[in-house]
């Protein structure tokens, strides 16, 4: 267990360090210097040497790489050109509201999907089957960023409940931070949460005709208590999966959401850097994204190893 | 009409269904290329923000387009940029599925975690970092979307060819002495085509959807060419003034999205019954 926990990690590690050699050589292979794109085009040319050796533009790429990674490691993540302060600070700064987001869309829409999921599965075929399906197919096709714009219609500018965006700070509240938070996570959980009970739906389907199911009635429970007890906690491993995989949408969906109620968080921040053409801050935010997501799925992977001992021979 | 007939045609409905929204959104994306109600980018500022029915079908945008020609024609630029990304994904994922269920071991796991590390890019992430290097645009989001989809039909075309290459007459094709391409070619690739077809289907319902979020951010199509996207984009200004700008194009995209997942399911079921009964 221990050593294949290792060998794991060591599998992370690697799959980062090819992550981002691969975002260094995009970068570095497609047109465009950074340097220049910065200044557009009313950079003189002594301006753009001077950037550029202010930036390492000058050094190898070799020398480059190394020093942003190592840079990464030790937690500078270099100056941003337009907001003058470190990258590091502002990342940390934009995660306390990323972070929050996307943890309570994940909450919410696993609160919607898994009662939703199950009650189909039991009631296989009825009009509550039908109604969650239904729901589950018009929720998958509708974007977040326009649910965002339809609840913002609803609930701010019609009724006046919810700011129609920004974001107060956590200094104004934890009441106040979690008001401006919750339209944007409700727009960023229902799409979510559609694909969630559609999975939840079938897993649970999948264990209801195991014969362990029928000796649980046999020997006496009722629907319910054999639903829950033995049925649910089953089901729960494709369902995990897919959360983990979904958190690659998750990520997607916070920088749509972000920008649709201007919420300070990391995807805003790399929208904005990309109207600035802040070509650093881009390089590290897209990293730390991916690497999350990467890293999301590595713990869900040990989730299972811990909570399914058959999967450890396999691996 | 007879139960049985009834439930057989219930079990078709997403089919029948999704089929008939997808050729409505096709038909239209190809009439604009011929017929628009008004040219979609000729601005009338004094007709501008005017509601459904009082100025067209639909009514007009800030700029006094018109938002029926503009709906019309975003249906092209959506699909075409849908279809184009799909394509790239579905033939470059395609291509690495077969050889990791071809070439099992070392190129196996290394394609397999190519596609870990493809998937941890979802298209927004990567239009963002394409588009402040090349600038945004078309080719960009093409790209974007297309990357993001390599890992999944890698990995449908990886799990389906590895059964094929289970059966007896891959083995006996072996025996034979075909080799690994030829294999591919004659026995894997016709036996999953149907398997791609539907994931095919499914993605672009989904390339439709992250098309409409990058050009949302202005990583799309490039102005003035309409797109439903920055349609949503510039209602958000005018959300209380016309909010008919923010309805429209999203039920348009939510319903040709609707439409693909309809028929991919539809499909799916066609091609195999078995997964009907699973589902």
């Amino acid at each position: 267990m221990f050593r294949l926990v290792l060998r794991r990690g060591a599998g992370l590690v690697l799959t980062l360090l090819v992550m981002s050699l691969a975002i260094f050589l995009v970068m570095e292979v497609l047109p465009g210097d950074p340097a220049a794109i910065q200044l557009g085009t009313s950079g003189r040319a002594d301006t753009l040497a001077a950037l550029r050796q202010s930036m390492g533009l000058d050094q190898p790429a070799v020398v480059r790489y190394l020093a942003w990674i190592s840079g990464m490691l030790r937690g500078d993540f270099g100056t941003s050109f337009t907001y003058g302060v470190p990258v590091a600070g502002l990342i940390a700064e934009r995660l306390a509201v990323t972070l929050p987001l996307a943890l309570m869309a994940i909450v919410l829409s696993t609160a919607i999907a898994l009662p939703l999921g199950v009650i189909a599965a039991a009631r296989n075929g009825t009009a509550v089957d039908h109604g969650a399906t239904l729901f589950t197919q018009i929720c998958v096709a509708v974007p977040n960023f326009w649910i965002g714009l339809v609840l913002i219609l609803l609930f701010s500018s019609q009724l006046g409940w919810f700011p129609a965006g920004g974001f107060p700070g956590w200094e104004a509240g934890l009441g106040a931070g979690l008001k401006a938070l919750l339209l944007p996570a409700v727009a960023l959980a229902l799409p979510q949460s559609a694909i969630l009970a559609r999975v939840t739906r079938a897993a649970v389907l999948d264990v209801l005709n195991e014969d362990f199911v029928a000796t649980a009635r046999a020997k006496g429970l009722n629907r319910s208590a054999a639903l829950w007890r033995h049925v649910v906690p089953n089901a729960l491993v494709p369902v995990v999966t897919i959360m983990g995989l979904q958190f690659s949408f998750l990520i997607a969906g916070a920088v749509l959401v972000e920008n649709v109620f201007v919420l300070p968080g990391l995807g805003r921040l790399a929208f904005q850097a990309l109207a600035q053409r802040d070509l650093l801050v881009i390089r590290d935010v897209v990293l730390l994204f991916a690497g999350l997501v990467v890293v999301v799925n590595f713990l869900v992977d040990m989730a299972y190893l811990a909570l399914d001992p058959r999967l450890r021979g396999r691996a | 009409m007879s139960g049985a007939l009834l439930s057989r045609l219930a079990g078709r409905l997403p089919l029948i269904l999704g089929g008939a929204i997808t050729a409505c959104i096709i038909g239209t994306a190809l009439v604009s290329q011929v017929w628009t109600p008004e040219a979609p980018t000729r601005m009338r500022f004094a007709l501008k923000l005017k509601g459904p029915l009082a100025q067209g079908l639909l009514g007009t945008d800030h700029f006094g387009r018109d938002l029926t020609s503009m709906l019309m024609v975003g249906a092209w630029n959506s699909l075409s940029i849908a279809v184009l990304a799909v394509l790239l994904g579905a033939m470059a994922g395609t291509l690495l599925g077969v050889t990791a269920a071809a070439r099992a071991g070392i190129i196996d796991g290394a394609i397999m975690r190519l596609c870990d590390i493809l998937f941890a890019f979802p298209a927004v992430l990567s239009a963002i970092m394409l588009g402040a290097l090349m600038g945004p645009g078309a080719l960009t989001a093409v790209v974007a979307i297309g990357v993001f989809m390599i890992p999944v039909f890698a990995r449908v075309t990886r799990s389906a060819a590895a059964q094929v290459w289970a059966r007896d007459y891959v083995l006996a094709a072996r025996a034979a002495g075909k080799g690994a391409a030829r294999i591919t070619l004659e026995h894997v690739l016709p036996n999953i085509a149907g398997q791609i077809i539907v994931q095919v289907t499914i993605q672009l319902g989904l390339a439709i959807l992250t098309e409409a979020g990058l050009s949302f951010l202005g990583l799309g199509i490039a102005p003035p060419a309409p797109s439903w996207g920055r349609m949503l984009a510039d209602a958000q200004t005018y959300l209380t003034a016309a909010p008919h700008l923010a309805l429209v194009p999203g039920i348009a995209i939510a319903l040709s999205v609707l439409g693909f997942n309809l028929l991919g399911d539809g499909l799916r079921d066609l091609i195999d019954p078995r997964r009907r009964l699973a589902a």
